[in-house]
């Protein structure tokens, strides 16, 4: 047995975990290889983190869900590599969530209470969902508490908050307008722990992967873009990363699903491909264990990690839509009717101009017509 | 109310200096290529060719020069803000900013005279009247939300530190898709402007007979004689 652990800490590092399951040496360190090459750091990375792997006892994980569908959960346990799931989703690994844990009623808030009891300030707490505010939080409420009273709860003894998938991260389809519950992210709610934001619906499982192992492995979170999300994964636009983007740059665009166009593969921009505004490494991760991604799939993106995408205008057009102005509304629609408007007043007030001061012009004309004759 | 002399007699006023007519004219050029390629842009036409791919760029191209333009729209932009401190009395700030209750009135009564046409008042002003002052003043405020969420959506594509000077307008309202939307919005000030603006040279051009539509070129204006006795009185009241 490995005696990098530290005598102090009883609980098992992951290395220790991982070979107590039946993992060789091999099977971590290409585990390592893998999720260093994720997390988009350089091949000494591999080293480093290993050695945190190896040393660190493992970080008790508390994983929330409140108004989501589950998707990151099952996004999560398909990463590529088996030892992800087993390292953070094994119920000893994980003290906490509704979806995988063995224990349930009483037993499963115990095993909850006690996490954040024993570890106190040190356990990570994932955040799946977003949560309603509207009247005292019933909207959503596990084992007799609101969503709202649990987060508060876990969230003051967490070192850092994971808010995973859109939900948690900008309220997704559920805070689409009406947004009848009041669904609320995580940032919104919490306030002094510090929040790393992974959205997309649902994020890339190896995102998800490389997010957490990058904060167990470093004891620190990621290095995070203006809106709070792992810059190693979001600083780059869909588009820019996109197969398709050749032909987007040469203006050879789909019309419609079933045109030429389409089986040639050409840009998905005109059918509402919201690549060019949406932050995610769908292009080079891919999904599925990188077997595709939507683009290649022949349907455009439709920015699920952008905030309020479900309300950002139709998703097969890239027209627009003016808030408050209807449904059918778009900015160029509007822009017309002031055009119409403002060229009916200059013709109005042309005539007027010659109706009321048609005597000063004629006074004018009449002076110039004079010079004319002088000279 | 004050009535002029027949014939008139007009005397000529260097109005618009070089620099301004420079800007302007850059300025207008500027916008009619960000608005025309900011169209296509937003919604592209649909050509269709036999040619490959790598045997195209034509919207790369549009893109280019949307781009430029925006560049060149920044640095003309800010060389006018500069110019309002160091220019003549005409390209001075003063005369975009509502300071006192006399440039108030002054706007009511451009309103009458010219735009609502209840009151005839020979046109005294020489540079801006005070209600151009006040729309110059809004569409400064439109180019510096052009700009900053025309570069908030290019700094993401770029190294360079000045677009990145803007990164942090996108998170500040939600997002790429969102900043698109208010870029695309802030456009048709744009449009409903030069519009208007075009549209009222001519009339002044057309009713005052002073030159108000080569001025841009030239920089003269042609004043009436009575113009200049009232600002003699006005130096000696004071």
């Amino acid at each position: 047995m490995d005696m990098t652990t530290d005598p102090l800490a009883k609980r098992p590092t992951y290395y220790e975990e991982l070979r107590s399951k039946g993992y060789t040496r091999r099977d971590f360190m290409k585990f390592c290889t893998m999720i260093t090459a994720y997390m988009g750091l350089q091949q000494s990375g591999i080293a480093q983190v290993a050695d945190a792997l190896k040393s660190t006892p493992r970080i008790p994980v508390i994983w929330l869900h409140f108004q989501e569908c589950t998707c990151c959960s099952e996004s999560f346990i398909r990463t590529s590599h088996p030892i992800t799931a087993d390292i953070l989703l094994d119920k000893i690994s994980l003290d906490y969530t509704e979806t995988l844990m063995a224990a349930s009623g009483h037993q499963a808030e115990e095993a909850m209470q006690k996490t954040m009891k024993d570890h106190y300030g040190e356990y990570v707490l994932c955040v799946e969902g977003s949560v309603p505010t509207f009247g005292d939080g019933e909207y959503c409420c596990i084992g007799g508490k609101s969503a709202v009273q649990i987060l508060q709860e876990t969230a003051k003894g967490a070192k850092a908050i994971i808010a995973w998938g859109s939900c948690a991260c900008n309220g997704c389809v559920q805070a689409a307008k009406p947004n009848p519950t009041h669904a609320t992210p995580i940032h919104k709610l919490v306030k002094g722990v510090p929040i790393v934001k992974v959205p997309g619906c649902p994020p890339i499982g190896e995102v998800m992967a490389g997010t957490l192992v990058h904060i167990i492995a470093f004891g620190r979170l990621p290095e995070l873009d203006g809106i709070g999300r792992p810059k190693a994964f979001y600083s780059k636009r869909i588009h820019d990363s996109c197969y398709r983007r050749p032909f987007y740059d040469a203006g050879m665009f789909v019309e419609t699903f079933d045109d030429e166009n389409a089986k040639k593969g050409y840009c998905l921009y005109k059918v509402g491909c919201k690549g060019p505004s949406t932050y995610n490494a769908c292009g080079i991760m891919k999904w599925n264990n990188g077997v595709s991604y939507p683009i290649q799939s022949g349907h455009g993106c439709f920015g699920c990690t952008e905030e309020q995408y479900w309300d950002n205008g139709p998703i097969y057009e890239r027209i627009p839509n003016l808030a408050g102005f209807g449904i059918e509304s778009t900015a160029d629609k509007v822009g017309m009717v002031a055009l119409g408007v403002t060229a009916a007043g200059i013709a109005a007030h042309a005539v007027a101009t010659n109706l009321r001061k048609g005597k000063s012009v004629d006074t004018l004309i009449k002076e110039g017509k004079e010079a004319e004759k002088e000279l | 109310m004050r009535t002029l002399t027949h014939p008139h007699l007009l005397r000529r006023v260097f109005v618009w200096e070089l620099p301004v007519r420079v800007y302007h004219w850059i300025n207008a050029a500027c916008i009619l290529v960000l608005v025309a390629t900011g169209f296509i842009i937003s919604d592209p036409p649909a050509i269709l060719s036999g040619k490959e791919a790598y045997q195209n760029y034509w919207f790369g191209t549009t893109r280019f020069l949307h781009f430029t333009a925006s560049y060149l729209f920044l640095f003309n932009f800010i060389f006018r803000l500069y110019w309002g401190f160091v220019g003549n009395k005409y390209a001075n700030w003063h005369n975009f900013i509502p300071s006192n209750r006399k440039f108030w009135s002054d706007i009511m009564n451009v309103l009458k005279t010219d735009i609502f046409m209840t009151q005839r008042e020979p046109e005294t002003t020489v540079g801006h009247n005070r209600l151009a002052g006040l729309t110059y003043l809004l569409t400064f405020f439109a180019f510096g939300l052009q700009c900053l969420t025309g570069f908030g959506l290019y700094a993401a594509m770029s190294d360079w530190w000045l677009p990145n000077l803007f990164g942090w307008v996108a998170p500040l309202v939600g997002g790429d898709f969102m900043l698109r939307q208010i870029h695309h919005w802030i456009m048709w000030f744009f449009i409903l402007f030069t519009i208007i603006h075009v549209y009222l040279v001519f009339y002044h051009d057309y009713v005052e007979g002073r030159g108000e539509l080569s001025s841009m070129a030239g920089g003269w204006k042609f004043v009436e004689e009575e113009v200049f006795d009232e600002a003699d009185k006005a130096h000696e009241k004071k």
